[in-house]
C-alpha cells in the first residue's frame, strides 16, 4: 500500500546523507528525488509496514489504502514520542479515534 | 538506465571483508545470533550482511503484538514440544531441535523484556497470557530494540548489502558474496563460519490481491523475504527438509493481516455466511476450536469452496473497549489494518471481520521447512549454520523461538570457528560470481529482454495455478506439478534475458532468480509427498489421504554434477513421549 509524500512538508531530511524514510524502508523503495523530496519508487511493492510514515520527523508521509481495497479516504497518523506512540485514525465518514500506548519501557 | 550505473565490470569496486563469523540476514534470529556470538566470545569478529537496514528489516519490520510462545509456570519445554507437535498433526517434527529451542525460549524472551520491550503484565507482574502459550506485547519497537542491541554488541553491520551466493572452499562454506544495493560495490565476506538467518520465502505464489494496482505486496509475510537464504544453500547442494509443509494462514480478507490477534486474543469464532461456527460444525471430529493449526488455517477457504463464504472472525461480541484494545494490538503489529477498517468505515462490534486464506509461504519459523541441521544448527554444508525461518525441522518457533535458535546457532558456529582456519581466497570463484551478479545491469539500455517484474509475475501465476496456490484452494496433483517444473525450467533458462536498469532493479533480478531456485525445490517436495498430510499446507487432490509410509521427513539435495534435485526421506524419531496428536 503506497506511501504518499507531501512535497510541501518533506525537506529531504536536509542534513542527512539519506532521508530517514530511505534509511528504514525494508523494501528499498523510498528514494530522494532530484528535487530533494522523498518518493516511493514503486507503489505496488510497498508492504504497508508504515516504517517510513512513523519515522518521518515532519509528518510528510501518509500511508494510503489502495482504492481497490478500501474506500476514499481514510487516514492513520502516527506521532512518535520517546517511549510512546499516539495514533489518530479518521474513517471515510470522518469519525475520529485516538490511540496512545507505551512502546518502550526502561531497560533493566 | 540510471546515470550512476556502471558500464563495465572493471568500474565496480570489490570490497573484501575478513571476519570470523558472518551472519546473513539481520532480522530476529540474526540479531540474536550476533549478540550471543559477541557475548560468548567478545574477541570474535562478527559481521552481519543485511539487505535492508537492521532497524526495520524483515518479518518484524512493522512490529509485533504477541510473543506466541513463552512457557508459563508449571509447564515444561516438553509440554511445548507436545503442543507444537499436535499443531502439525503429530508431526513428524525434529523433536531434538524443538526441545533445545524450547529450553532456550524463555531466556530469549526475557532478554527482549530487559532491553525495553513492553510485555503486558497482570497485577502479579507476570506476563498476561492471551492463549495457552502466547503473551501480549506492545511490540511496535521490537525490531529497533533488537537492532540497537546488535549494534551495541560490537558486531559490524553491513546494511543494504544483498547476499547472492556462498563463498565455498571445496564442500566447505567460507563466507558469502553479494552487492551493495546503495553503493553498487561487490562484496566478498570471508568467514570461518556463516549463519544464514534471512527469513523465509514470500512471493513464490501470486497473492490474490496482486492484480489490483498498488497492492502487489498485500501479503502477510514480509514480501522482501524472498527465500535467498534457502537458495544460496540449495545451489551448493545443502540438504533441505519438509519444504512441502507450506505455511498457509487464515488472514484478514483484502488486507492479509494476522488473525490470531482476533481469534486467540479475543476468542472470536470463525463463522460462515450462514452464521455457523465453522470449526464446531464441520471440524468437531478434529478438535473444533482446538483443531491442529493447518485445519484452522484452511477452514475459511474450504467454506468458500463449499459455497458457504464469506467467512468471518466474529467480533460482534466485543465491547467498545475491547474493540479499541484489539485495534491497539493491530497498531503494534500491522497498523495498516486499522487504516483498512477505517477505509471500510467498519465498526467491528457491529460487523464481524472478514477472513480468508493467504498465499502460501515457505517459513521455517512457522512450519518446519528449511535446512536440515544438526543440534548445533549446522547444515549439511560444513561451516554453514542456519537459524530462525531458515532452519527446518521445528515448527511454531515464531519470534521467541527464532531468537532462541539464533543464540543456539551462534554457540554452534563459535565452537566451529575455533576449529578451522580461513583458506586462501579463490579469486576465480569471486570473479565468476561478480560477473554473474552484475550481468543484468551491464546488458545496457538497448537490451531486448525481460524485466525482473515480468519474470516474477509469470512465476507467481505458474505456482499459484499449478503448485497449489490460493486460487486453486491449495490443491495440486502430479500432472500440475510436472507442468510447473517444466515451466520453471524454461524460466530458469530465460534468466539470461533479465535486465536491470538500476541497483534496486538488480536486487529484484536476483530475488526472482532466488525464487525460481526455491520454487523448483518446493515443487519437487510437493511431488514427492504422494499423500495429503496437512490439508491446505500440503494438499494433493490425486492422493487425498494420509499414507502411513510417509510418516517421515521428505528431503532434497541438488546434485551439483547433474544439476538435478534428488529426493529422499529421513526417519522420524519420537523423543518426547505421549500421543503425538495430543498437546
Amino acid at each position: 500500500m503506497p506511501p504518499r509524500v507531501d512535497k510541501e512538508k518533506c525537506d529531504g531530511c536536509k542534513a542527512q546523507h539519506e532521508p530517514l524514510c530511505e534509511q528504514v524502508c525494508p523494501g528499498d523503495l523510498m528514494v530522494l528525488g532530484e528535487s530533494k523530496k522523498a518518493y516511493c519508487r514503486s507503489l505496488r511493492d510497498c508492504w504497508d509496514c508504515m516504517s517510513c510514515t512513523k519515522i518521518c520527523p515532519v509528518g510528510a508521509i501518509e500511508t494510503r489504502i489502495p482504492y481497490q481495497l478500501g474506500y476514499h479516504v481514510a487516514k492513520l497518523i502516527p506521532m512518535m514520542g520517546t517511549d510512546s506512540i499516539t495514533w489518530t485514525c479518521i474513517d471515510i465518514n470522518g469519525n475520529v479515534e485516538h490511540f496512545r500506548y507505551k512502546n518502550r519501557v526502561e531497560p533493566e | 538506465m540510471s546515470k550512476n550505473s556502471p558500464k563495465n565490470l572493471d568500474e565496480i569496486v570489490t570490497e573484501i571483508v575478513e571476519t570470523d563469523l558472518l551472519i546473513i540476514g539481520g532480522g530476529n534470529a540474526g540479531c540474536f545470533a550476533a549478540i550471543e556470538a559477541k557475548k560468548v566470545s567478545p574477541g570474535l569478529r562478527v559481521a552481519v550482511m543485511e539487505k535492508a537496514h537492521i532497524s526495520r528489516s524483515g518479518a518484524t519490520a512493522a512490529g509485533m503484538d504477541a510473543i506466541n510462545t513463552y512457557i508459563p509456570e508449571g509447564k515444561t519445554p516438553e509440554d511445548l514440544v507436545r503442543w507444537s507437535r499436535s499443531q502439525v498433526g503429530g508431526g513428524p517434527i525434529r523433536e531434538d531441535l524443538a526441545l533445545s529451542n524450547a529450553q532456550e525460549l524463555n531466556g530469549a524472551v526475557d532478554d527482549l523484556a530487559s532491553w525495553g520491550l513492553p510485555i503486558i503484565r497482570g497485577e502479579d507482574g507476570q506476563p498476561e497470557y492471551r492463549g495457552k502459550w502466547d503473551i501480549s506485547i506492545h511490540g511496535e519497537q521490537l525490531k529497533p530494540i533488537m537492532a540497537e542491541k546488535a549494534i551495541e554488541s560490537g558486531a559490524d553491520i553491513y546494511n543494504r548489502v544483498a547476499a547472492t551466493n556462498l563463498l565455498m572452499h571445496g564442500d566447505r562454506c567460507v563466507g558469502a558474496m553479494g552487492f551493495g544495493v546503495r553503493d553498487g560495490k561487490f562484496y566478498v565476506f570471508r568467514a570461518k563460519a556463516v549463519i544464514v538467518s534471512t527469513g523465509g520465502a514470500c512471493g513464490l505464489y501470486k497473492s490474490y490481491t496482486s492484480d489490483a494496482t498498488s497492492s502487489h505486496h498485500q501479503t502477510w509475510m514480509c514480501p522482501f523475504n524472498v527465500g535467498t537464504g534457502y537458495s544460496i544453500g540449495i545451489r551448493q547442494g545443502a540438504e533441505m527438509t519438509s519444504l512441502e509443509q507450506r505455511w498457509v494462514a487464515t488472514r484478514t480478507k483484502d488486507h492479509c493481516g494476522p488473525v490470531d490477534t482476533i481469534s486467540v486474543g479475543y476468542q472470536s469464532s470463525v463463522i460462515n455466511a450462514h452464521g455457523e461456527r465453522v470449526l464446531q460444525k464441520h471440524y468437531a471430529h478434529l478438535g473444533g476450536d482446538k483443531a491442529p493449526r493447518y485445519i484452522r488455517a484452511n477452514a475459511p477457504m474450504e467454506e468458500w469452496l463449499a459455497g458457504r463464504g464469506p467467512t468471518y472472525a466474529d467480533t460482534t461480541n466485543l465491547t467498545p473497549e475491547e474493540a479499541k484494545e484489539l485495534k491497539t494490538d493491530y497498531l503494534n503489529e500491522r497498523p495498516s489494518f486499522v487504516l483498512f477498517l477505517a477505509s471500510r468505515a467498519q465498526d467491528i462490534t457491529k460487523e464481524p471481520i472478514e477472513i480468508y486464506g493467504s498465499d502460501p509461504y515457505v517459513v521455517g519459523g512457522h512450519c518446519q521447512s528449511g535446512y536440515w541441521v544438526t543440534i548445533d544448527r549446522m547444515t549439511t554444508v560444513p561451516g554453514l549454520f542456519a537459524a530462525g525461518e531458515s532452519a527446518g525441522g521445528t515448527p511454531n518457533k515464531f519470534v521467541g523461538g527464532c531468537a532462541a535458535e539464533g543464540k543456539l546457532a551462534a554457540r554452534g558456529a563459535v565452537a566451529y570457528v575455533a576449529s578451522v582456519k580461513l583458506p586462501a581466497l579463490d579469486e576465480a570463484q569471486v570473479a565468476k560470481e561478480k560477473e554473474r551478479v552484475f550481468e543484468p545491469l551491464l546488458r545496457g539500455p538497448e537490451f531486448d529482454g525481460v524485466s525482473p517484474l515480468e519474470m516474477e509475475e509469470r512465476m507467481q501465476r505458474l505456482m499459484d495455478e499449478y503448485a497449489g496456490g490460493i486460487t486453486q484452494f491449495y490443491r495440486t496433483n502430479e500432472e500440475r506439478l510436472d507442468y510447473a517444473l517444466k515451466h520453471l525450467k524454461m524460466l530458469r533458462s530465460q534468466v539470461q534475458y533479465l535486465y536491470a536498469k538500476d541497483l534496486h532493479d538488480l536486487m529484484s533480478a536476483h530475488e526472482v532468480i532466488d525464487r525460481l531456485d526455491m520454487a523448483e525445490a518446493l515443487a519437487h517436495h510437493l511431488k514427492f509427498r504422494k499423500e495429503t498430510r496437512w490439508p491446505g499446507w500440503q494438499t494433493r487432490s490425486d492422493y487425498p489421504e494420509i499414507d502411513p509410509k510417509l510418516d517421515c521427513f521428505v528431503e532434497s539435495r541438488l546434485n551439483k554434477e547433474t544439476g538435478e534435485i534428488e529426493m529422499f526421506t529421513r526417519p522420524y524419531e519420537q523423543i518426547v513421549p505421549g500421543d503425538r496428536c495430543q498437546p
